[in-house]
């Protein structure tokens, strides 16, 4: 337990420390990867609701990352464009205003997963896997086929959207949101675990025969946990798209989906920092793998399968060793 | 008419590749109690095999034969090498190593064959439309395919029901233990299962091959649509899968040419264009969900 | 006489061509225990789970206090109070003792939406659960993980998981399973204390233990009740010694 939280104290300071040092050296494309790192751990840390605290392996997480990312795309071009969203049954128009962005990527990635949380959840095991991939596809398609907010081509938005008082144009500055809300979002997540919510889910990951028989529901328990993961890998969807300034359905698609799993897994199920760990290798090792191959995916893979089949516990899991976090 | 009779075919033809794919993909399911996220690369294999030796030969027909061959062959060593450390473990382990296998199978392809697509032609037997009763011009080829998947269905019922091998992989599906104890050797069982799977997704991807590009990628798509088969059909049953891909190929295929008319029956034709194609790309999804809320396992499945 | 606390009428379900319980009628008396006896395949575990809410029955009804239960699912069948233990015992492995109780003491209360504030700092729910874990005789065993329990302790924990549910009635799937003379001795000790918190509705092989226990006893077979009275009844009743012991018991 206590090298797990020596471990996590460094991996917050860590992901702190190397922008701050790449901006007194000057070094912005550094302080992006660093955000890069921050965003993708918050979908991670979404995920890990689901997968780690609940057991539910969700392969259709790419689904909410593609909302929130649109969400904040379908606002954003309405407001540089100055049209109104719809005009029915009341006008809304769009924003540029990050806060607001936030708010309706939560409530749309929300109610995404609440639909297909509902369908899904009334299977479990392999078809659970299959099915959640499936609607992620189907987003998929959906964005590429839908002509409005730029098919397949995607949706660039000119100007990062604002944030008051704060410059979100200056990498540091638009780093230090991203890295707040993920601190955020892992105070929220350890919480979680600790609660009776989290009790529940956790019981229910283990024996929902015996979580029903003293009285609570398992399927009620899962869809709230499906709920709020999603709504946080939304936004972190929402994030993802400000950084680039540009939205495309590929953050619907399965690879994305698998990525964002590969964070958790990389860094360690049901670890509070594993998402974060995991996000952090994997940037690490694109950024280093890709510059000795064009082909890093490949040692990719052959990476992951070695975890897979040799170091179960993932990074962190393997640094901690065996003990797994109970109390 | 013409039209709808021409898109049912084409139906029909997507219905038999995704029922190649989804069997395999069952029976794995069914027999190993394995998800595995790689069968598309499989069919990928196939693909590439058969574009590589059939540019290389000028026969499709050797393509074909080196397409079964060495998906049949990357589906056993892959099962010796990888799968067959993971049929304890659980369904996360296995999605994970199988999703890693993807990335090796597609930068592997990438690495030796490039990203420029491969172009496969079909052969000159099949080239060219074929007159049906009733004056209906067809794709000799497509028509060649349906048969074609339409007799390895048959084929592998025989198998299952008629064969040795067959009454062994029914077995292994109820009971494993009790198979075990027969004497059968499972691991053994176990490859060759896989190994069929294999060659059954690479025998799809070739034949697909010659009338789509040939590429890095052209298999997980496909690999979700027939998890969208196996799940319409009930997990590790072949005749769910039949159905399933049928229903799929269908759906889809008259989803894409029917919403658009449909729509542009109250709609300007832009917009009934936009949002037929939008739903269309979406109607088998809804086609599974209804099953979820209908019968969860499936259509053939048994209770989860 | 008094009215039954659970009532089972006439309640049948099949399998295809089997029929796994056939006009089944139970009840269940305020402070007894009644066994239910049966050869194996006589239908008792589908029994249980129609009573406790796992499978709906066919035909027929389920009243738990008075009110029909038919319809309502397991969670909340357990919240009004019908507490179960498992034929194997279910509980979840990597939690403590305690997080195992205070999962039931939650349970209990159907409120599990808390989301912010630590669930094992709340002291209403710890001290409940402690004091559940001290009547079976658990003591001291609080913070030991379920998985790492022997099995008559995990037994135990059951019984404390079902006390926490403010139990009206006690659903008993083979407590004593596996546990040795010793420990069937404690459990039997346990039981008979139970039953002045709730009735209880024993399923169980051990027949000392049962003609020990139980007040009442029906006997099961392929489906059918074809004998409900005292031990005494039950022991000298023809019928039930041909069904159940075999044809030889009876010369």
């Amino acid at each position: 337990m206590l090298r797990e939280r020596i471990l996590n104290f460094v991996f917050a300071f860590g992901l702190l420390a190397v922008p701050l040092i790449a901006y007194v050296s000057d070094a912005p494309f550094v302080i992006t990867l660093a955000t890069k790192v921050a965003i993708l751990a918050l979908a991670g840390v979404g995920l890990n609701i689901a997968l780690g605290l609940g057991g539910l392996i969700s392969l259709g997480h790419a689904a909410f990352f593609g909302i929130g990312g649109y969400a904040m795309g379908i606002l954003a071009s309405h407001a540089q464009s100055y049209t109104l969203l719809t005009t029915w049954p009341f006008e809304i128009a769009g924003t540029k205003s990050m806060l607001i962005i936030w708010v309706v990527a939560l409530a749309s990635s929300g109610l995404a997963a609440l639909i297909i949380g509902a369908l899904s959840l009334r299977t479990s095991g392999a078809y659970f896997i299959m099915i959640t991939l499936a609607f992620g596809q189907m987003l998929f398609f959906f964005a590429i086929s839908w002509p409005a907010y730029g098919g397949e081509d995607g949706l660039p938005i000119y100007l990062r959207n604002g944030f008051p008082g704060l410059n979100t144009l200056d990498p540091i500055q638009f780093f230090t949101i991203t890295y707040v809300i993920l601190g955020l979002a892992l105070f929220l997540s350890s919480r979680l675990s600790k609660s009776r919510f989290g009790l529940a889910l956790q019981a229910t990951r283990q024996n929902p025969e015996r979580v029903e028989a003293v009285g609570m529901r398992p399927f009620n328990i899962r869809l709230t946990a499906f709920l709020i993961s999603g709504m946080i890998t939304g936004l972190a969807g929402a994030l993802f798209a400000d950084l680039n300034r540009f939205v495309s359905p590929s953050m619907f698609s399965w690879q994305t989906s698998g990525e964002i799993m590969v964070f958790v897994i990389l860094g360690g199920v049901g670890r509070l920092y594993g998402p974060v760990a995991g996000a952090a290798l994997f940037i690490l090792l694109e950024h280093w793998l890709g510059g000795i191959n064009d082909y890093w995916q490949f040692l990719l893979g052959l990476i992951l399968l070695g975890v897979v089949l040799f170091a179960r516990g993932g990074l962190i899991g393997t640094l901690v060793g065996r003990e797994v976090a109970h109390d | 008419m013409t039209l709808i009779i021409e898109q049912l075919l084409n139906g029909l033809q997507l219905g038999v590749m995704l029922f190649l794919m989804a069997a395999g993909l069952t029976l794995v399911f069914g027999v190993m109690g394995l998800i595995n996220l790689a069968h598309g690369s499989l069919y990928m294999v196939g693909a590439f095999a058969c574009a590589a030796v059939a540019t290389a030969t000028g026969s499709f027909w050797l393509g074909v034969i080196a397409s079964l061959a060495a998906a049949a062959a990357a589906g056993a060593i892959v099962e010796l090498v990888v799968i067959r450390r993971l049929y304890s473990r659980d369904h996360l382990d296995q999605v994970l190593a199988t999703f890693a296998l993807i990335l090796v199978f597609s930068e592997g392809t990438r690495w030796l064959f490039g990203s420029f697509p491969l172009f496969l032609d079909v052969p000159a037997a099949f080239s060219g439309p074929v007159t049906l009763p009733g004056g209906i011009e067809y794709s000799r080829y497509r028509l060649a395919i349906i048969a074609a998947g339409l007799l390895i269905a048959v084929g592998l019922y025989a198998l299952i029901t008629k064969t040795r091998l067959g009454i062994r992989i029914r077995a292994g599906e109820s009971d494993r233990e009790m198979i075990a104890a027969l004497g059968v050797d499972i691991s053994k069982l176990y490859t060759i299962v896989f190994a069929l799977g294999a060659a059954l997704a690479g025998f799809a991807g070739a034949l697909v091959g010659a009338i789509q590009s040939v590429q890095v990628g052209m298999g997980e798509p496909v690999l979700i649509l027939a998890f969208v088969v196996v799940v319409i059909g009930g997990i590790g049953s072949v005749k769910g899968a039949f159905v399933g891909a049928l229903l799929v190929g269908m759906t889809d295929t008259l989803g894409r040419f029917l919403l658009p008319v449909f729509f542009g029956t109250f709609m300007d034709p832009s917009s009934a264009t936009s949002v037929g194609s939008a739903l269309a790309s979406m109607s088998i999804y809804i086609l599974m969900a209804l099953v979820l809320v209908a019968k969860p396992s499936g259509l053939y499945g048994d209770a989860i | 006489m008094t009215d039954p606390v659970l009532s089972v009428r006439n309640i049948s379900k099949s399998f295809g061509a089997l029929k796994a319980s056939d006009e089944v009628s139970i009840g269940l008396l305020p402070g007894e225990i009644h066994a239910l006896i049966g050869p194996n395949g006589a239908g008792k575990s589908t029994l249980i789970s129609q009573i406790a809410g796992g499978l709906r029955p066919d035909s027929g009804t389920v009243e738990f206090l008075g009110q029909d239960v038919t319809t309502l699912g397991t969670a909340a069948r357990a919240r009004m109070g019908l507490a179960r233990s498992f034929q194997v015992s279910s509980v979840v492995p990597d939690f403590t003792v305690l997080q195992n109780v205070v999962l039931a003491v939650q349970g209990a209360t159907g409120h599990w939406m808390g989301f912010l504030r630590p669930v094992m700092k709340a002291t209403g729910l710890t001290e409940a659960a402690i004091n559940f874990i001290d009547q079976v005789g658990l003591t001291g065993r609080y913070t030991i993980h379920a998985a790492d329990l022997a099995h008559g302790e995990r037994r135990k924990l059951e019984i404390a998981m079902a006390l926490a549910l403010s139990p009206k009635a006690f659903l008993l799937d083979e407590p004593m399973a596996g546990l040795g003379v010793e420990g069937t001795g404690e459990m039997t000790k346990l039981l008979d204390q139970l039953r002045h918190k709730a009735p209880i509705l024993l399923v169980e092989h051990d027949m000392d233990a049962v003609f020990k226990l139980a007040d009442r006893i029906s006997v099961l077979v392929y489906g059918r009740v074809i004998a409900t009275g005292s031990v005494d009844e039950i022991r000298t009743n023809s019928e039930v010694q041909r069904a159940y012991l075999g044809e030889e018991a009876v010369l």
